[in-house]
């Protein structure tokens, strides 16, 4: 190939445009990115002085890792608010996607926690979620509901639950502004031939806003099941992990970065996620492109 | 009636999203002792926990680090995204969409995946417990070069056409006709990367561990860790934390809701 002048210069200015975006990039994400593939191939901590290659044998120690498998079931178990989201914060788009008065305000309302630092959304609900000083459990013992305390963050068995309250909490006005777009791009002569058929509002619920609102209910399980696989924040400020509720990535952390520094083992892990993240992801694409031809 | 009880159904929706934000602010305002009433509205309000956090738990600090962090943050994101957005959408050149393949590519990586070697580069190159360190790592992001490129696409070719047959050169092009037009997404990139980066919190928590370089979030964190008995003072603090994306967000609460439907593309 033959370059003009001209063409030389361009190619020269274009490179010269995203020369500063390389640089950072490269040193900041790249590079970064290639080195936890060949660390998670390493036996490696800054505190250690002989690291050394040690192949697959990190992978092999996370098959017998039982704190592993804790947190990557913890993880999973952690889907059950996608289904969840899905639902609510479809059924909030819908109570305030038509034109009513008011309804900016209450929008504008639901969709404030997702704006708000999860730092103080944990804070603030785990003051509410307090055994013994809580308002929720007062609250519910004034109302006679309970007779005891209910101890929301203090049990192994309710703990990751109450903490999953939260994350719905938050995020439900995000997936909600989704589906508000979702319902807007419904052809309007759709919906006016449903009703010129007769459909009552649930038939047009689920023969024509539904199926037509497939792609956004995709989306939705796609970015709340990437979130759900990485929750650190909430397992962070409400119950540093213990009581059984540490997640992937929360026991990443605590592996690599606060306790003993095992940066290979904690990259082998971080390999481990990103493939869990891949599959889930590359299926729940596939399953929801079948269902919505079914 | 119908639509009476919807209205009371959507708002008690709204206790239960706002409520929690209104007990924040109630807990703030109690004189101790007063705590753990049920109260709604605080007896003898007091303004005097805003002032003890601010001052005597120096939460200024961390205020002044979280301002400047974001100052640079969205002040690099801008500048960079639109300069690497342009020849990305306009100039033909070798290599192009090889660049544009391995971005995309890389928002399906998380970033808990790469977050120890980029420690342990950060660590190398001496930004450990530096506000840079926190900055540079997020001074640009794939999604907002996406959000700038789609947008360059939809301003028309005439008016660079014009330019460029007056002699203007490539740059010139970029600062004088092409920068300006793409305001609003420049409005949704800068909100996004503002409250983003206002409530980033796992890095910072890597990269800090000095008292006088804590963000905000940091800051919270530990102060939630550090003492118990006195939940007006981190309430006050929370407050203090979350108010400067609360009042952007009330007066600019549109861009907030039309931003995520332009970054959501439908399918």
């Amino acid at each position: 190939m033959r370059f003009s002048g001209s063409r030389l210069r361009q190619i020269f200015l274009a490179y010269l445009f995203l020369l500063p975006t390389l640089i950072i990039l490269s040193v900041f994400l790249f590079y970064p990115m290639l080195r936890a593939f060949l660390l998670s191939l390493w036996d490696y901590s800054p505190l250690s002085p002989d690291n050394k290659f040690v192949g697959l044998d990190n992978f092999i120690r996370l098959s017998k890792d039982a704190d592993f498998w804790r947190s990557l079931g913890n993880s999973f178990l952690y889907l059950i608010v996608v289904p969840i989201i899905i639902i609510l914060s479809l059924a909030l788009a819908l109570l305030v996607e038509p034109k009513i008065p008011f309804v900016n305000f209450f929008r504008a309302a639901y969709y404030m926690p997702v704006v708000t630092m999860m730092v103080v959304v944990a804070l603030v609900w785990k003051m509410i979620f307090d055994t013994d000083h809580g308002i929720l459990n007062s609250l519910l013992s004034r109302m006679s509901l309970i007779s005891e305390n209910v101890p929301w963050l203090t049990s192994p068995k309710l703990a990751l639950f109450t903490v999953m309250t939260v994350t719905i909490w938050k995020g439900l006005g995000y997936y909600m502004v989704i589906f508000i777009a979702g319902l807007r791009s419904i052809p309007h002569e759709l919906l006016e031939a449903a009703m010129i058929d007769g459909c009552k509002s649930r038939q047009t619920l689920l023969h024509v806003k539904i199926p037509m609102l497939w792609p956004s209910i995709t989306l939705v399980a796609i970015i709340s099941s990437i979130s759900a696989l990485q929750v650190f924040e909430e397992i962070y400020m409400m119950t540093q992990g213990r009581l059984g509720t540490s997640t992937l990535v929360f026991y990443i952390y605590d592996l690599g970065v606060r306790g003993e520094q095992e940066m290979g083992y904690a990259c082998a892990m971080g390999v481990a996620l990103f493939c869990i993240i891949f599959i889930f992801t590359f299926f729940n694409v596939r399953l929801m492109g079948k269902a919505h031809k079914i | 009636m119908k639509i009476f009880l919807k209205y009371l159904f959507l708002i008690a929706l709204v206790i239960v999203f706002v409520g929690p934000f209104y007990w924040l602010v109630s807990i703030a305002l109690r004189a101790s002792g007063d705590i753990y009433s049920l109260r709604i509205i605080p007896e003898n309000p007091t303004l005097m926990n805003f002032a003890e956090t601010w001052q005597k738990f120096e939460l200024w600090r961390p205020f002044v680090n979280s301002v400047m962090v974001a100052a640079a943050v969205l002040f690099l994101n801008i500048l960079l995204s639109s300069l690497a957005a342009y020849p990305l959408a306009r100039l033909k050149f070798p290599g192009r969409d090889l660049i544009f393949f391995l971005l995309l590519s890389t928002m399906m990586i998380p970033f808990q995946l790469y977050m120890i070697p980029l420690f342990l580069t950060c660590l190398k190159l001496g930004l450990m417990n530096s506000l840079a360190g926190i900055v540079l790592p997020t001074s640009v992001g794939v999604f907002g070069i996406y959000l700038i490129k789609q947008y360059y696409l939809t301003i028309p070719m005439d008016l660079e056409e014009a330019a460029r047959i007056d002699g203007a050169g490539e740059f010139s092009i970029w600062w004088r006709i092409m920068f300006p037009l793409t305001k609003p997404a420049i409005a949704t990139l800068s909100i996004f990367t503002f409250v983003g980066n206002w409530s980033n919190f796992l890095w910072p928590l890597i990269i800090i561990d000095r008292e006088d370089k804590y963000t905000l979030p940091i800051a919270i964190a530990k102060l939630s860790g550090a003492f118990i008995d006195k939940t007006q003072y981190l309430a006050a603090g929370s407050v203090i934390a979350i108010a400067p994306v609360i009042i952007i967000y009330l007066f600019m609460q549109r861009y907030f809701i039309s931003g995520i439907s332009a970054g959501a593309v439908k399918g």
